[in-house]
C-alpha cells in the first residue's frame, strides 16, 4: 500500500465509486427480496448470500484484502473456521430433536 | 534501539506491525460478533415462535441506515486514498464526511430506540428485543469507538501528517480498516434482524 | 537488506528510504533522559517492568487464591466446627462465619473465587503476561514488544479487573457464588457479587485481548535475522499458540457476560428458560431464553482456556530440560507440529464438559471423538520431553526438579482425563471430585510446578543473582509431596461418587462415609503445602538482595536471552547489538565443538 503511486490510487478510487454503486444495488435487492415474504429457509438463504456478496465487495476493496498478504489470509482463514464452527456446533445440540 | 517495522514493511510478511495488528484485532471482533449471531441462532432454533423482524422493527429507517453506513465506509476509504495522494485538504473533507454520516447513523438509531422505549418495548420484553437491543447496542459502541478514533485523526491528531505523513497515513489506513469492519458487521445485522 | 554497518546505527528499520519522521523520532531517542519514578516503574512501557509488574501481582493474586482454599479446606475436613482462629472468624463476622462457624453461602464464595482468581488471575497472568512479557522479546532479539503501550493498558486492565474482584467480596452477599463457571439460571439470579464477577470478567478479557495482539505480531514481525519460525525456542511457539487461543477463544465468553449482565440488570431472558420459579415464586422475566446457551458460550472459552493454562507451562519446561541435559530436545519438529494441532483442536472439543445436558447421540459422538483426538498431541509432547532425558547429562539445578516432576504429573493429569472425555464413565464422574482430581493434577502439580521451574530459572536473568538452592529444594520437596496429598485422595473420593462443591464434603452421603476420613488427609496436606510455600517467599525476597552474583549467562544456555545481552538486560533495548541467528536453539553438546554448547547467535565458524 504504502508503495503505491498517485496513477494507482486514481484507479482504486474508480474501483470504489464501482463497488459503492454495487453496494447500493444489492441493498435495494436484499430489502426487496424480504417484501416477498419468502419460507424460512429460503429468506434466510437469500439473505445471507446477498450479505456476503456485500461483505466481500467491502473487504475485498475498501480493505483491500484482494490484495492483502498471506499472514492476514491465514490468520482470517482460522478465524473463518473458529467462526464456523460457533455458529454451527451449539445448535447441532438440538440436531436429534429437530430431525426426530 | 527502535522498534522496527513501525512504519516500514518487514521483508518477508510485507506488513508494518499495526496493520497486522489491527487484523488480529478484526478477528478477535469476528468471534465477539459470532457469538451474538451464534446466540441468535441459538435462541430462535429453540423458541416455539419467533417474529419475523419486519412486522416489529422500521425497515425503512433501517434502510436508510445502511446506506449512510456504506456511505461512510466509501468517504472513509476515500480519506485515505486522498491522503496517499497527499491531497491534505480533501481528506479532512472526507474524514469529515465519515464522521458526519457516523453520527447520522446514530440519531437514527436512537429514533428507532426511543420509539420502541415510547412504546414500552425494552429489551426484556422478549428474547427477540432482548437480541436486537444487545446486537444493535454493541454495534452502536463500536460506532462511537470508530467517531472518538476518527475525530482525533480529523483534528488533534492531524498534526502528525507534517511531521510524519507515511506514519500518519498507515493510521488512517487502520482506523478505516476498523470502521469497514463496523460497516460489515452491520451489512449482516441489517437482514438478520430486519428482514428475516 | 542484512547490511550490518548500517543496521548497528539504528535499527533494523534504518534503510534509505526513512522518511523525515523517523530521523525525528531517533533523534528524540538520542535525547532520550531518565524518567520519573511512576513513569519507570508505575506506569511503564518496558516489557521486562511490565513483565515483573504482573509476576508480582499474580503471585500475591495465586497466595490469595491458596489462602482462600486453605480456609474451604478447614470447612471439608472438620464440618460445622468451630473455627479455632477466632481472630480470623470475628473478623470474617457474622454473615460469613457466624459463631465462628462458616457458612454455605460463604463457603460457596470462596469456591467460586478460589477459581477463577487461580484461572484469571493468577495462572494466566503469571504464565502469560509474566513469563511471557519478559522472556519473548528478549528470546527473539527485539528491544521490546511491538506495541508497549499498549502491553501497558493490558496490565492496568488486569489490574483493575483484580481490584474488581476482591472489591465483590465486600459487597452485600458477598462476592460470587455460582462456581467459576457461572452457570445460569443460578448466577443470573444470584447476589451482587456475580454482577462485579462479570464486570471484572470484561476488564480481565480485554487486558488478554491486548496482550494477545501483541503477542502474536511480535513473534511475526520482531524476530531477528536469522531466526526462522523452525529456530525458535519451543517456549516461543507456545506463548504464540496460546497467543491465538487468547485472541479467538475469549471473545464469546466476553459476549455471554455482556449477556448475563443483561439478564441481571436489563431484565432480559437470555438465559432464563420461561416458568422459571425460584422459592416458590415465578421469576418475572419474559422468558424463552436457555441455559445451555450460556454453557456454550462459557465452555467456547473455558475449553481452550486450559490449554492456555498449560502451553507456557510446557515451554518453560522444554527449556529447562534442554538447558539441564545439555542435549537439544527430541523431536523438536514433531512438538512444534503437536502444539499447533493441539491449538486447533481445543476450539472443537468443548462440549465433552456438558456431556449429561441431554444433549444428542450424535454430538455427543462428535465432542468423545475430538476429546479423544486431542489426547494425542498431548501424549506427543509429554513423549518427546521424557525422551529427551535419554542419553542426557542430567544437572539436577533446582528448576530441573520441579521440570522433572512435572512430567509425571501432568502425565497422571491428563490419563485422568481419559475417562471424563467419553460419556458413559463420564455419567458416573461428572461432578464428582474425581473431576477436581483431574484438573488440579494438570494445573497444580502440573502448570504450577513448571512455573516454579520457570522462576528459578529466570532469576538470575532479571536480576542477575541465583536463589538459594537449599530453600529451592526444601520448597520443591515439600510442595511435590503435599500437592500429591492433595489431590490424591480426590480420585478415591470421586470413584465412591462424592460429589464436588458440597460444602459439608459429603458427610451426609451413604457413599461418602468410608471415603470421608480422606477430607482431613486432604486438608492437611493443603496446610503442609501453605506452610512449603515459605522458604520460596523468602527465598524470592532474599535472594533479589543479598542472593549470590552470578555471570550473564549462568545456566550455560543457548537461547538469545542468556547469550546475547546483560543479567539483568540492558534497561534500552535490551540488546548492545542487534542479535543474529545462526542456527536452531538446542545446539548442545554439538559433536566436533569443543564448548559443551553454542548459543544461537554464535557466528559460524570459518
Amino acid at each position: 500500500m504504502e508503495s503505491m503511486s498517485v496513477e494507482q490510487v486514481k484507479k482504486s478510487v474508480r474501483v470504489y465509486i464501482t463497488v459503492f454503486v454495487a453496494l447500493m444495488a444489492l441493498t435495494m435487492v436484499t430489502v426487496a427480496v424480504s417484501t416477498l415474504h419468502l419460507s424460512v429457509v429460503g429468506a434466510v438463504s437469500v439473505a445471507l448470500v446477498i450479505a456476503s456478496i456485500k461483505a466481500s465487495l467491502v473487504a475485498g476493496y475498501f480493505m483491500h484484502l484482494i490484495s492483502e498478504k498471506r499472514v492476514i489470509y491465514a490468520t482470517l482463514v482460522l478465524t473463518g473456521v473458529f467462526f464456523l464452527v460457533l455458529m454451527f456446533l451449539p445448535v447441532s445440540h438440538y440436531l436429534d430433536r429437530i430431525f426426530g | 534501539m527502535q522498534i522496527p517495522y513501525t512504519s516500514t514493511a518487514r521483508p518477508d510478511t510485507g506488513l508494518f506491525n499495526a496493520k497486522l495488528g489491527v487484523w488480529l484485532f478484526l478477528a478477535s471482533e469476528v468471534m465477539l460478533f459470532g457469538a451474538l449471531f451464534s446466540s441468535y441462532v441459538l435462541l430462535r432454533v429453540g423458541a416455539s415462535s419467533w417474529p419475523h423482524g419486519y412486522d416489529l422493527l422500521n425497515v425503512p429507517l433501517a434502510t436508510l441506515n445502511t446506506v449512510v453506513l456504506i456511505s461512510s465506509s466509501v468517504t472513509m476509504v476515500m480519506s485515505w486514498a486522498s491522503l496517499m495522494m497527499k491531497e491534505f485538504k480533501k481528506y479532512r473533507l472526507y474524514m469529515g464526511g465519515t464522521i458526519l454520516l457516523a453520527l447520522v447513523f446514530l440519531v437514527v438509531k436512537y429514533i428507532e430506540y426511543t420509539a420502541k422505549f415510547h412504546h414500552d418495548i425494552f429489551p426484556s420484553t422478549n428474547t427477540f428485543y432482548a437480541i436486537y437491543f444487545t446486537l444493535t447496542g454493541l454495534h452502536g459502541l463500536h460506532v462511537i469507538g470508530g467517531i472518538i478514533v476518527n475525530a482525533y485523526f480529523w483534528g488533534p491528531g492531524r498534526k502528525m501528517w507534517k511531521t510524519d505523513p507515511q506514519r500518519f497515513t498507515n493510521r488512517v489506513e487502520i482506523a478505516g480498516l476498523y470502521w469497514h469492519f463496523v460497516d460489515l458487521v452491520w451489512i449482516f445485522l441489517f437482514p438478520v434482524l430486519y428482514l428475516l | 537488506m542484512s547490511d550490518d554497518s548500517i543496521r548497528d546505527k539504528a535499527g533494523p528499520q534504518h534503510q534509505h528510504t526513512e522518511t523525515v519522521g523517523a530521523h525525528v523520532a531517533v533523534h528524540e531517542e538520542a535525547v532520550h533522559h531518565e524518567l520519573p519514578f511512576w513513569r519507570h516503574y508505575i506506569f511503564s512501557t518496558d516489557h521486562k517492568i511490565i513483565g515483573i509488574q504482573y509476576g508480582i501481582t499474580a503471585l500475591l493474586f495465586l497466595l490469595f487464591g491458596f489462602s482462600l482454599m486453605m480456609l474451604m479446606r478447614w470447612q471439608l475436613a472438620y464440618p460445622s466446627e468451630i473455627f479455632p482462629w477466632k481472630w480470623l472468624a470475628d473478623l470474617l463476622g457474622p454473615e460469613r462465619m457466624p459463631e465462628g462457624i462458616m457458612l454455605p453461602e460463604f463457603y460457596n464464595q470462596l469456591g467460586a473465587m478460589h477459581g477463577t482468581i487461580m484461572v484469571f488471575m493468577g495462572v494466566v497472568p503469571l504464565a502469560v503476561g509474566a513469563f511471557g512479557n519478559y522472556v519473548v522479546p528478549l528470546q527473539i532479539g527485539a528491544p521490546d514488544m511491538a506495541f508497549p503501550k499498549l502491553n501497558m493498558a493490558s496490565y492496568w486492565a488486569f489490574f483493575v479487573g483484580g481490584v474488581i474482584m476482591l472489591v465483590s467480596f465486600f459487597v452485600p452477599g458477598g462476592a460470587a457464588n455460582s462456581g467459576w463457571t457461572s452457570y445460569a439460571p443460578l448466577s443470573v439470579i444470584a447476589t451482587t457479587g456475580q454482577t462485579l464477577w462479570l464486570i471484572g470478567m470484561v476488564f480481565l478479557i480485554t487486558s488478554s485481548l491486548l496482550g494477545s495482539v501483541n503477542f502474536i505480531v511480535t513473534i511475526i514481525q520482531l524476530r531477528a535475522h536469522g531466526l526462522t519460525f523452525m529456530r525458535l525456542p519451543f517456549f516461543v511457539w507456545a506463548q504464540f499458540v496460546t497467543a491465538f487461543l487468547l485472541l479467538l477463544a475469549f471473545p464469546p465468553l466476553e459476549a455471554a457476560g455482556v449477556m448475563q449482565l443483561m439478564d441481571r440488570l436489563a431484565g432480559t431472558s437470555f438465559f432464563l428458560p420461561s416458568g422459571l420459579i425460584v422459592s416458590g415464586v415465578p421469576v418475572e422475566n419474559s422468558g424463552g431464553g436457555s441455559p445451555l446457551l450460556w454453557q456454550h458460550l462459557f465452555w467456547f472459552l473455558a475449553h481452550p482456556e486450559v490449554y492456555v493454562l498449560i502451553l507456557p507451562a510446557m515451554g518453560i519446561v522444554a527449556e529447562v530440560i534442554a538447558n539441564n541435559t545439555r542435549k537439544p530436545l527430541w523431536g523438536y519438529k514433531s512438538m512444534v507440529y503437536a502444539l499447533i494441532f493441539l491449538g486447533f483442536m481445543s476450539f472443537v472439543v468443548w462440549a465433552h464438559h456438558m456431556f449429561l445436558t441431554g444433549m444428542g447421540t450424535t454430538i455427543s459422538a462428535f465432542f468423545q471423538t475430538t476429546t479423544m483426538i486431542i489426547s494425542i498431541p498431548s501424549i506427543v509432547i509429554l513423549t518427546a520431553l521424557f525422551l529427551s532425558l535419554w542419553g542426557g547429562s542430567i544437572r539436577f539445578s533446582v528448576p530441573m526438579l520441579f521440570a522433572l516432576a512435572f512430567l509425571p504429573m501432568f502425565g497422571i493429569g491428563g490419563l485422568t482425563g481419559l475417562p471424563l472425555g467419553l460419556a458413559p464413565p463420564d455419567i458416573h464422574l461428572h461432578d464428582t471430585y474425581y473431576v477436581i482430581g483431574h484438573f488440579h493434577y494438570v494445573v497444580a502439580p502440573g502448570t504450577l510446578l513448571a512455573l516454579f521451574a520457570g522462576i528459578y530459572y529466570w532469576f538470575p536473568k532479571a536480576t542477575g543473582r541465583t536463589m538459594n538452592e537449599t530453600l529451592g529444594k526444601l520448597h520443591f520437596w515439600g510442595s511435590f509431596i503435599f500437592l500429591n496429598g492433595v489431590f490424591m485422595p480426590m480420585f478415591v473420593q470421586g470413584l465412591a461418587g462424592v460429589s464436588r462443591r458440597l460444602y459439608d464434603g459429603g458427610i451426609q452421603y451413604a457413599h461418602a462415609q468410608e471415603v470421608l476420613y480422606l477430607n482431613e488427609v486432604m486438608s492437611v496436606s493443603a496446610w503442609l503445602l501453605g506452610v512449603a510455600q515459605i522458604p520460596f517467599i523468602i527465598n524470592f525476597f532474599l535472594s533479589m538482595k543479598k542472593g549470590k552474583k552470578v555471570s550473564d549467562n549462568h545456566w550455560e544456555a543457548t537461547t538469545l536471552e542468556w547469550s546475547a545481552t546483560t543479567s539483568p538486560p540492558l534497561a534500552h533495548g535490551n540488546f548492545a547489538k542487534v542479535p543474529e541467528v545462526h542456527r536452531g536453539p538446542y545446539e548442545y553438546s554439538l559433536p566436533g565443538h569443543r564448548k559443551g554448547f553454542v548459543p544461537q547467535n554464535e557466528r559460524v565458524e570459518a
